[in-house]
């Protein structure tokens, strides 16, 4: 079995978040960057996972970004991973980004394409739904289950107040959030066998981009918070009553 | 042009979230100089045309037995014929799951720009400029949607629901081409009688403050009262105390309730990140210095165990419970 996964870079869950160049940009000063959570810990976790049980299993990562996302999708293939590709792109455009993973899932005939269930910087949750029409795949997002035999697969998807089961016949494009797999870290082992596994730079193929970023906003400041006594929480029910008017 | 919202149903029922979507996609139509009308998929038991009094003038209904299972790639080539046939030009979606599937796929198949987690209405003034949130709420980014065809996902919780008097949307049968479907849904799991987290209106939300799985009872009887739905911080959900769906934060879920009560949790940046678009905090924590209360609304400093028995005494009386 063959597995895309799909890496992008974050900034750090703690990092401050301000803008530059009249709000247009992201100040990246200061800011460490890692892999997208839900990509790292859920989605290529999960692989590496379904690897253990079947060694035959082959890993490739997929970015879409400059050469300053090298260092991330390194330390992605200290996690696992067989090679990595680089699509040597700059951009915001979801579309834009999905037509390239697309290209490279197109070429490399995989399974299996999984990615994170959104960014933790643009929140689109777009690019694996995007990525399956490319592929006219199936598409299961949000899932917190994946168990595969031969070509079948059993996927538990996050529905509104619930879970749904469902099976589903590969090729196929899954978005993995929390319930996948186990978080781990990388060992010393696997950083220096990273070194070695191959990350290949290619150009991307013609698309085009259907938004851009006009500006960012921060949102506006809290008032500030009003303390009720420990000894009267009446006082807070009234509040939130008459005050707030939420209950 | 009609402005066309995709009605998300489950089991029959129209979604809160889809209602929002349409007074969301009624204000846009409204501010185009356009009609507004919604698409709706498989069996239907709601009185679908009593959402006229949203303002949808029309509804499109394609009842086909393969559309009573979703597949996000049988439903987006259904809706892509809906919006084909009346030249729909701006296409809304709640944010949701369901939304969360489709829209994506929608945003290839017609070469339509998609701008997800919208959370007010797009401004027209020059171009078509639509606000979502970035950074896991943490800001916000405006987004031009540079296509003919824009589709916008709609976050829960982010647009008032508004009547606007009694009139009935007209419902007309589509029939659509619908493809095999390639993914068989096999089970179920909903919990019965329970507010789900992403739709509710106040949540009630406990954090390692509590101490054990053991002491949720209270929570549980607090979020009862209130018609609340229950959830919780990253470390109870890691530690198995709740369920992982009732985490939220920054790598759990994102949610907007109209009122959020965090209790025993200290508002690591992580959990903010989840919960800062709720329109009023309140925060119980025992420690002054928890960095929850710079971001609270009201707070409380003191043992949650003696507190909140003493606010489910109040929130009876108030509510006339004995």
């Amino acid at each position: 079995m063959k597995i895309l996964v799909c890496i992008s870079k974050s900034p750090d869950t703690t990092a401050k978040i301000a803008f530059t160049d009249n709000n247009t940009k992201f100040a990246t000063d200061g800011v460490q960057w890692i892999i997208n959570p839900y990509d790292e810990w859920y989605a290529l976790v999960r692989a590496i996972e379904l690897k253990e049980k079947d060694a035959s299993t082959v890993i490739h990562l997929v970015t879409v970004g400059a050469a300053d996302a090298d260092p991330i999708i390194r330390k992605a293939l200290a996690l696992g991973g067989d090679e990595a590709i680089r699509v040597n792109a700059d951009t915001n455009d979801s579309y834009f980004i999905a037509t390239q993973i697309a290209e490279v899932a197109k070429q490399g005939g995989y399974d299996l394409v999984f990615t994170g269930k959104e960014t933790i910087d643009f929140n689109g949750s777009s690019i694996g739904g995007m990525v399956a029409e490319c592929l006219e795949a199936p598409y299961i997002a949000l899932a917190i289950k994946f168990e595969v035999e031969g070509s079948k697969a059993t996927v538990t998807r996050e529905i509104e107040g619930g879970e749904e089961e469902c099976e589903v016949n590969l090729p196929a494009v899954i978005s993995c959030q929390k319930g996948m797999a186990e978080a781990r870290i990388p060992n010393m082992r696997g950083i220096m066998a990273a070194r070695t596994r191959p990350l290949k730079v290619v150009e991307p193929v013609a698309a085009d981009h259907l938004t851009a970023v006009v500006n960012f906003e921060l949102p506006p400041a809290k008032a500030g918070v009003k303390l009720v006594p420990a000894d009267n929480p009446a006082e807070l029910v009234r509040l939130l009553h008459e005050e707030a008017k939420v209950i | 042009m009609p402005v066309l919202i995709f009605i998300d149903q489950s089991e029959g029922q129209v979604k809160k979230a889809s209602i929002e979507a349409i007074c969301y996609g009624v204000a846009v139509a409204e501010q185009t100089g356009d009609t507004a009308e919604g698409v709706i998929l498989g069996k239907v038991t709601d009185d679908i045309a009593a959402l006229g009094k949203y303002g949808l003038q029309k509804i499109h209904h394609v009842d086909n037995e393969a559309l009573n299972h979703f597949d996000a790639q049988v439903f987006t080539g259904a809706i892509a014929q809906v919006i084909d046939a009346i030249k729909s030009k701006v296409i809304i979606f709640s944010n949701n799951a369901d939304g969360k599937h489709i829209a994506p796929r929608l945003s290839v198949k017609l070469k339509a720009g998609l701008v997800t987690g919208a959370v007010a209405l797009p401004d027209t003034t020059n171009g078509f400029v639509v606000k979502k949130t970035v950074f896991s709420g943490k800001a916000f980014a405006n987004i031009a949607i540079n296509t003919d065809i824009k589709i916008i996902a709609l976050n829960p919780n982010s647009y008032e629901i508004t009547a606007r008097g009694d009139a009935k949307a007209e419902i007309l049968s589509f029939s659509a081409q619908v493809g095999a479907t390639k993914v068989r849904v096999t089970g179920v799991n909903k919990v019965k009688g329970e507010v789900p987290l992403s739709e509710a209106d106040i949540v009630v939300s406990g954090g390692r403050g509590l101490r054990g799985p053991e002491n949720w009872g209270m929570i549980e009887e607090l979020a009862k009262l209130l018609g609340a739905a229950t959830a919780c911080s990253r470390p109870v959900a890691d530690a198995h105390w709740r369920p992982h769906h009732e985490h939220v934060g920054q790598t759990g879920l994102a949610i907007a309730p109209n009122l959020y009560i965090a209790i025993g949790i200290s508002g690591a940046i992580q959990h903010l990140a989840g919960v800062n678009r709720s329109k009023t905090i309140v925060v119980i924590n025992k420690d002054p210095e928890a960095p929850f209360f710079k971001a609270a609304d009201y707070g409380i400093v003191g043992d949650a165990f003696e507190i909140v028995p003493k606010i489910i005494e109040e929130v009876k009386k108030l509510k006339g419970v004995a």
